[in-house]
């Protein structure tokens, strides 16, 4: 490789440079003029300069127009004059810094960016909801058995991760009321915590917050990077309604599979809490069984598969809004996607104690 | 006679069953715009991801500077990329930041300059590729033809002496095209690069050729001077400069 250096020497206020001006030699002459920064420099010469790159241009006119103003430059060799001529920085000027927008102009911004949003997602909204009850009666605009498949992903294959927790859950659960009720005699009870609070409270959001951090995310990422990629542009131009194509076979798919997961995931939760019941409290399966079908009604069934249709469409429609809010390419991808996890999560918790409220009622 | 900058000994590539590269014996010379031309689908972009190390071939050497691109050796393989510029098909611009800051990466990674003096290379840069103004602006922001502009400033940040860019002139308008054909003639007379360029259009060719590399199906079909091409007796090969298609 060629040898990258450059010779410097002060004679007579006049500073030559033979060698090489790169960027690799720039921090080198830079050294040496610090050095010798009492001299006041006037002329520049060059003329035993083999080779100058774009960098070394910037630094020869840095060095012209700054630290030593009005220095000329001197027995520059045809080659190194045109390269100083082609890369000089004289006549360009970037576009000024954008300026930021002030407190007030932040908050306008933020509160018309609500506005839209909150407009937008009513329109998602009803679209999602308006075609997937078409969708139901008609499979027009949607690839044969696509919502088998999304049946698969976002049922089949939860199902183990689903059971297992709820199970666990339902262990924990159980482990920590028979501490208590043991004390009082009142073992059996336990039964019946496990039973209410698994049908009516635990499956439903333990299974909504899983799907919503393995679906949910899914949706969000395909999405955005459909819409990226111009693959949305390209079904529209189609005549396909990306809407019906990508959003409504998971919108069926998550409304079958969510209820059948919840189910799972009560069984299992009571399940757990028998396992307890059985080694921990010494109950007998029978009085177990019998005490957790006794005391749930028809109404603590529905309630809880009530939740966890709403929770699957909030899931769905809150990862298609932000899988279509997408902008720029693979960084917003992951912004959506992470904000979409987060906006579910929040949903279904919160929308959870506002069911719980309205059936206190 | 010069000593070859790059040199490619039976280079075969495979993707599963379909050879890409076919025995591919080739050298390129100092201070040249070399053309690789081809139908799509020959190997052209296969070729030069070879090259630059980005695909690893089947069988076969490849020198860079006259030594072997070996990737374990961190501290020379680093070096050498140093060297070397790219111009990718779709640009491939860093989408987070802003093209100021894209075409700044290389520069503040690879060389201890200050702050301003590195502005001001960028500032040269963009203005070379007409982008000064839109130097606050992310790539998302900006046209395609915008973006492969940009991605050209990036690529010679450093003044590298080895330049390969992949379909430069693809979807830009005629007198872009031809402003950059300057700046890449430019290029090759103030700072003695090799420039290896990947492209179909005629006019380009015609302008910035030193030597035409025709590839066909895996194979080098042609290689020689653009006025060799044109009279080489090889009938896709001239029909490709007299028609502009393959």
């Amino acid at each position: 490789m060629p040898v990258n250096q450059a010779q410097l020497n002060i004679k007579d206020q006049q500073l030559s440079i033979s060698g090489k001006i790169t960027h690799d030699t720039i921090p080198e002459i830079q050294k040496f003029l610090r050095k010798n920064k009492s001299i006041s420099i006037t002329a520049i010469d060059l003329p035993e300069l083999e080779f100058i790159d774009s960098a070394g241009v910037a630094f020869l006119e840095e060095l012209t127009q700054a630290t030593f103003p009005g220095a000329a430059i001197n027995n520059a060799s045809e080659k190194i004059g045109q390269a100083i001529k082609t890369f000089s920085s004289k006549g360009s000027q970037l576009s000024p810094i954008p300026r930021e927008p002030n407190f007030f102009e932040s908050l306008g911004n933020a509160i018309f960016k609500a506005r839209d949003a909150l407009v937008e997602s009513i329109y998602l909204t009803s679209e999602i909801v308006l075609w997937s009850f078409v969708g139901v009666f008609n499979s027009r605009g949607r690839r044969k058995g696509s919502v088998i498949q999304q049946c698969y992903l976002i049922g089949s294959n939860a199902v183990g991760i689903i059971a297992l927790l709820s199970f666990v859950l339902g262990l924990i659960l159980a482990l920590q009321s028979a501490a208590q009720l043991r004390q009082f005699g009142a073992s059996i009870y336990v039964a019946d915590l496990i039973a209410i609070s698994m049908v009516r409270e635990m499956a439903p959001m333990m299974t909504a917050i899983i799907i919503a951090g393995r679906s949910g995310s899914a949706f969000a990422a395909e999405i955005s990077t459909m819409k990226v990629t111009e693959e949305l542009d390209a079904l529209r131009m189609m005549a396909i309604d990306p809407i019906r194509y990508v959003i409504v076979p998971k919108f069926l798919a998550i409304s079958i599979c969510m209820p059948l997961l919840v189910t799972l995931s009560m069984i299992l939760g009571i399940f757990g809490g028998l396992v307890i019941g059985l080694t921990y409290l010494d109950l007998t399966l029978v009085s177990y069984l019998n005490e957790t079908i006794n005391i749930l009604t028809a109404e603590d069934l529905l309630v809880g598969l009530s939740k966890s249709i709403i929770f699957a469409w909030v899931i769905v429609i809150i990862g298609s809004y932000f899988g279509f809010k997408v902008k720029g390419g693979a960084e917003g991808v992951g912004r959506v996607t992470t904000s979409a996890v987060v906006a579910s999560i929040f949903a279904v918790i919160f929308l959870d104690a506002l069911f719980s409220l309205i059936y206190m009622i | 006679m010069q000593t070859p900058i790059i040199q490619i000994e039976n280079l075969t590539t495979r993707y599963g069953e379909k050879i890409v590269l076919d025995q591919i014996n080739l050298d390129i010379y100092p201070h040249e715009v070399s053309v690789i031309l081809g139908g799509s689908g020959c190997g052209k972009t296969t070729l030069l991801k070879s090259i630059i190390g980005l695909v690893e071939p089947d069988s076969g050497t490849i020198k860079l500077f006259g030594e072997l691109f070996n990737k374990a050796d961190e501290q020379r393989y680093t070096h050498t990329l140093r060297r070397i510029g790219v111009l990718f098909q779709n640009g491939a611009l860093l989408n987070s930041i802003s093209i100021l800051e894209n075409v700044s990466i290389p520069i503040e990674q690879h060389s201890r300059l200050d702050k301003t003096l590195i502005e001001k290379i960028v500032t040269v840069k963009l203005q070379q590729v007409n982008l000064a103004d839109s130097a606050y602006l992310l790539p998302s922001e900006l046209s395609g033809g915008m973006r492969k502009r940009a991605a050209l400033a990036r690529a010679i940040a450093l003044d590298p002496e080895l330049l390969f860019c992949d379909e430069p002139s693809a979807g830009l308008d005629p007198l872009t095209s031809e402003n950059l054909d300057k700046l890449i003639l430019t290029l090759k007379e103030q700072f003695n690069m090799t420039i290896i360029v990947v492209t179909h259009e005629l006019a380009s060719i015609h302008r910035i050729a030193d030597r035409i590399i025709f590839l066909d199906q895996g194979k080098i079909l042609f290689m020689g001077t653009l006025k060799d091409a044109k009279s080489c007796g090889i009938s896709e090969i001239e029909t490709f400069f007299t028609t502009g298609s393959f």
